[in-house]
């Protein structure tokens, strides 16, 4: 299954009306978690008729498999161009799964200040939650079987495409 | 104990190239310092947030284990250790164990015993840190942080991403290492770092008494004249006059050495304009650097401090992530969404 410009530009769209909405006077910002929620975070901003504060996280240092895995081999710096403390922070990734990523990116959050509230906006949930986690905007919810993800490629034009991944992963 | 550093420094690294001890920049592949390069940057944004933590070494116990005692660099370890949230415990050999007659297996055995995930070393024996990484269990990586005049590696590296801060690149740079070369580890590593890393030229300015007899083979270019040496470079990185090694008469006077080899700013204008200047620190004022230098506009030593708790930092989760996935075979891939 794949999903063309078209596609994701349909989803995106629909994201883009709920992001500001239920703020009353606030403006929210937007925190892409690198890479590909980074992509989707600058590609929502777009589509907005005022554009929001945009930051970007990368949560390699607070991930909970570095005993298991690693360190990543390409970490880039977090960049939050606005003051955490009292804000109003919508999370952007494009694919929630295990939650993992998510609590991580909280995590790191909290450590640059303390937020007034953060919202999860997602391109796609496929399932497969380990924590207490869902998402308060998804571009579309999928059903996979435990062997297949989604990939986002990007970050313009921004398409996507189901593989299947090897059995040790 | 006298303990050469073996040929090949494959110890280092894993089986696909990965960090898993950091003993000497010599032999090591660009990419895999380009990457402590960059996983320093992301560290240096660490820094400057309001919690200054992150916690990926979490329930890591680092020894510091200081043979020849070390303020500034044991500091830098412990503090870049306490911000990646690992358990420091220092250890000030030169006045413990061994004098009671304990050898540096048994202390090493000791550490091991306590669960140490790493052994940051410092030795005033070249090679000992090389020793210690072939002696220890698996699990344990070890970071070489200065061992006699043989290697100082993350000094070379914070050194290298202080230049590529400033300077963008390594790419026809001319960088010229000037002073007391003889007993100096860290411009032995510096100078293996600039190479691999593509530097145009490595200049070394010193008294032929402070520079090593063998030492064009290194791949730099010597002069013995400050004016000749420092014409058009980019980079200037000053030496300590190691007073407490000179055990010969090596220098007439400390005046006599300022007189030639001391950078103030009439010997800096025949740098490049937009030259930096740095030095590994601690300064002696008024003998290899002069104060209207050291204070100066070009002077970047205070921000060479504050890259390299990042560069520290970037080490050692580097050597402890390749640790842990030399046991973890089936590493890569997508991580967990």
């Amino acid at each position: 299954m794949r999903w063309n410009e078209a596609d994701i530009d349909a989803r995106l769209a629909a994201m883009a009306e709920q992001v500001t909405s239920g703020y009353g006077e606030a403006t929210p910002s937007l925190v892409g978690i690198q890479s590909g929620g980074a992509w989707v975070a600058q590609a929502l901003n777009q589509r907005l008729a005022t554009r929001l504060p945009l930051g970007r996280l990368d949560v390699s240092f607070y991930r909970d498999d570095f005993d298991t895995r690693g360190l990543k081999r390409t970490v880039r710096p977090s960049d939050l161009p606005f003051d955490v403390d009292g804000a109003h922070l919508v999370l952007v990734d494009d694919v929630l799964m295990t939650g993992r990523t998510i609590r991580a990116a909280m995590n790191e959050l909290f450590d640059f200040g303390r937020p007034a509230s953060i919202r999860l906006a997602v391109l796609f949930d496929i399932g497969h939650r380990q924590l207490p986690i869902r998402a308060d905007i998804c571009g579309e919810t999928l059903a996979l079987p435990p062997h297949q993800r989604v990939e986002l490629f990007g970050p313009a034009p921004l398409t996507a495409e189901i593989r299947d991944i090897r059995p040790e992963e | 104990m006298t303990l050469a550093p073996p040929p090949s420094s494959r110890v280092q690294l894993t089986e696909d190239g990965k960090l898993r001890h950091f003993l000497s920049v010599e032999h090591l592949p660009r990419p895999l310092l380009e990457d402590i390069l960059d996983t320093a940057a992301s560290f240096v944004d660490v820094g400057g947030r309001a919690i200054k933590k992150v916690p990926l070494l979490r329930g890591k116990t680092v020894v510091n284990l200081f043979f020849e005692s070390s303020t500034r660099t044991r500091s830098t370890f412990e503090l870049a250790a306490k911000r990646l949230s690992a358990d420091v415990l220092n250890l000030d050999i030169a006045k413990s164990a061994t004098s009671k007659g304990e050898t540096l297996l048994d202390t090493l055995r000791n550490l091991e015993a306590m669960a140490a995930d790493m052994f940051v070393v410092r030795h005033q024996d070249s090679g000992a840190p090389f020793f210690i990484a072939n002696e220890v269990t698996p699990r344990v990586a070890v970071i070489n942080a200065g061992d006699g005049r043989h290697a100082h590696p993350t000094q070379a590296m914070l050194d290298m991403y202080t230049i590529r801060h400033y300077k963008g690149g390594f790419d026809g740079l001319r960088v010229a290492i000037v002073g007391d070369i003889l007993h100096s580890r860290v411009a032995r590593s510096q100078i293996h770092a600039l190479n691999i890393l593509g530097a145009e030229e490595v200049r070394l300015i010193g008294p032929r008494t402070l520079l090593p007899t063998d030492v064009e083979q290194l791949g730099v270019t010597v002069f013995t004249d400050m004016a000749q040496g420092l014409k058009d470079v980019d980079v200037v990185i000053m030496l300590r006059l190691q007073k407490e090694r000179m055990d010969s008469a090596l220098l007439p006077s400390e005046a006599e050495f300022f007189r030639l080899y001391g950078l103030n700013n009439e010997k800096l204008r025949h740098a490049r304009p937009d030259a930096i200047v740095m030095h590994p620190g601690p300064i002696n004022r008024g003998v290899e650097i002069a104060s209207e230098v050291a204070d100066g506009p070009r002077s970047v030593i205070l921000n060479q401090v504050t890259f390299g708790i990042a560069v520290r930092m970037a080490v050692m989760s580097m050597a402890i992530s390749g640790q842990e996935s030399s046991h973890n075979p089936e590493q890569g891939g997508d991580h967990g969404r």
